[in-house]
């Protein structure tokens, strides 16, 4: 017991976010009643926990905001399930009716939760709504992750606000103060460094207020998953696959003819190369978006799942013996430590890239005929490259 | 595979929160923020600009002021020795005229002294002689109030003429 407390304080101590999983809490249990009788399906979690589960509860969506065990009991708030099927129509209810979880020998690793209004919830890796039914269910219910998102929307908005409503008082010729102070820094350099090498001083202008809220968005929702308990929100790739389908709308908006002449019929190319060429192009054009949208992901799950893999090697060693499980925790703390300050600078690093890339393609898709050429592109090859 | 598959709701929320978070700010902050930025940015190289300018202008000024202080000085030298000219020749002619006029005076006055003494010699010369005979009047009375004395008189007369 003493050890599953332990390791909900680390858990939330060291960010990792929230869901404990009802497997994780049956499976601690048997660790600590080894000798008592389990049933045949249990047997392989009998020893040790079950690392899949755990680091996959923590860092995947959820129903519900789940902090720590406090003894037997969860402490978690329910969020509002908002589910959809043709069948049946619009469901709005709490989440907390499904509360008794079972598993089948049928499914494997699978979970699954009581029926509540013709309902059901599979959990293996995510969390899956299924009508009883069997029709099609859209899931657009309110989240971990969409509350983490509401929660950071609503902190940005305070903050830029209230900045900008310091800067509206001050005017232009108030040297700025305070909190302002630190974000004119991340706002000249987003406009410097990002928007105006990649767009051009022409046109940079125009594409600011993007940049600025794609680049305050992810950081803000980073650093939002990195606290305690909190949610990892943009290592979800329903994230960061709608923000970079958000940038790649906007380059395909916005590119000119210029390039699309160079991407459909490439100037100065033999006709045989020309059928070679063009495909790929094509190709590359969607890549680009790929590309962001798994970097965004993979990087902030890896920092996640790594954290939590540091933590959880107490609890692997804490299997094989109770003395090696305490003398692990230094050194996994001060990984944990390590990988936590990694993971700051990461969510910054990320948000920038992100940002820059988004820059980038767009800067490719307006480029005029005859402009600095050479220069932009090294830098961009550069640039993706250190990404 | 499960966790490459996006979700659809947390999919479509992230869209709607982005964009209203977008328009928001793009309205009420971005676009505020990034005007008062380059206003201030604007404002601060035209301060630039314009010390720069001042400071040309200054030491433009500055040359003018040297160069009117140096004429000023010359001026006031070239005053300064009319002043002592115009002092020496007033106090000259004063003096000349000072002069002349003393000299007159000095010369009535002797006139006037000489007149003063002639007039008073005169008067002495004539009150002595005045004295002169009634002294000489008076002897002569007494001397010839007697015989023997207008018998001397008489004598000496002849003695005069005798001599002769």
């Amino acid at each position: 017991m003493s050890c599953k407390s332990l390791f909900s304080l680390l858990i939330v101590a060291f960010g990792a976010f929230g869901f404990v999983n009802p497997s994780f809490a049956q499976t601690t249990e048997e660790t600590t009643t080894t000798t008592a009788a389990t049933t045949e399906e249990h047997a392989p979690e009998k020893k040790g926990i079950n690392l899949t589960e755990l680091v996959f509860g923590h860092v995947s969506d959820s129903h519900e905001w789940h902090f720590f065990e406090l003894g037997e009991k969860p402490v978690a708030i329910p969020l509002p399930m908002i589910l959809y099927s043709p069948t049946k129509g619009l469901d709005i209810f709490s989440s907390h009716h499904f509360e008794e979880w079972h598993r089948d020998a049928a499914m494997p690793g699978v979970q699954i939760s009581n029926e509540h209004n013709g309902y059901h919830i599979e959990k293996m890796m995510k969390e899956k709504v299924i009508a009883e039914d069997g029709s099609k269910v859209y899931d657009l219910s309110i989240t971990k992750n969409v509350l983490s998102m509401l929660i950071s929307v609503a902190l940005i908005l305070w903050i830029m606000l209230s900045v900008a409503k310091k800067y509206k008082a001050g005017g232009a010729t108030k040297a700025p103060s305070g909190f302002q102070n630190a974000l004119e820094t991340a706002i000249i350099f987003i406009r410097d460094e990002v928007a105006i090498p990649n767009l051009g001083k022409k046109k940079y202008i125009k594409y600011m207020p993007m940049l600025l809220t794609v680049f305050f968005f992810i950081w803000i929702n980073n650093l939002l998953g990195l606290l305690p308990g909190g949610a990892n929100f943009t290592g979800n790739i329903a994230v960061t696959l709608c923000l970079s389908l958000i940038s790649f709308f906007v380059m395909m908006i916005r590119a000119n003819k210029h390039f699309w002449g160079h991407l459909l019929n490439p100037p100065g190319v033999p006709l045989g190369i020309k059928f070679l060429l063009v495909p790929i192009e094509i190709i590359s054009m969607f890549i680009k978006p790929v590309a962001l949208t798994i970097r965004l992901f993979a990087n902030m799950l890896a920092g996640h799942i790594v954290i939590l893999c540091v933590i959880s090697m107490i609890f692997i060693f804490a299997g094989l013996s109770k003395f090696a499980g305490i003398g692990f925790v230094p050194v996994s703390i001060a990984f944990a430590i390590f990988m936590f300050m990694l993971e700051l600078l990461v969510a910054a690093i990320q948000a920038f890239i992100f940002t820059n890339l988004t820059a980038v393609f767009i800067g490719s898709a307006i480029e005029e005929a005859h402009h600095a050429e050479g220069v932009d592109h090294e830098h961009n090859d550069k640039i993706e490259i250190i990404a | 595979m499960d966790l490459l598959t996006p979700e659809l709701g947390l999919f479509f929320w992230t869209l709607v929160a982005f964009l209203v978070v977008f328009f928001i700010l793009g309205k009420f902050a971005w676009k505020p923020i990034l005007g008062i930025l380059s206003e201030r940015e604007k404002g601060i190289t035209e301060a630039i600009a314009s010390a720069e300018k001042m400071k040309g202008e200054m030491s433009q000024m500055k040359s003018e002021n040297e160069k009117l202080m140096a004429q000023a000085h010359e001026e006031r030298t070239a005053m300064l020795k009319e002043a002592k000219d115009i002092k020496d020749r007033i106090i000259g002619e004063a003096k000349e005229i000072a002069k002349t006029e003393a000299n007159k005076i000095i010369m009535e006055a002797q006139a006037q002294i000489n007149q003063q003494k002639n007039a008073a010699m005169t008067e002495v010369k004539n009150e002595i002689g005045t004295l002169a005979l009634e002294v000489a009047e008076k002897i002569l009375r007494k001397q010839l109030n007697s015989n023997e004395g207008q018998e001397a008189y008489m004598n000496m007369l002849a003695n005069d003429i005798k001599l002769n």
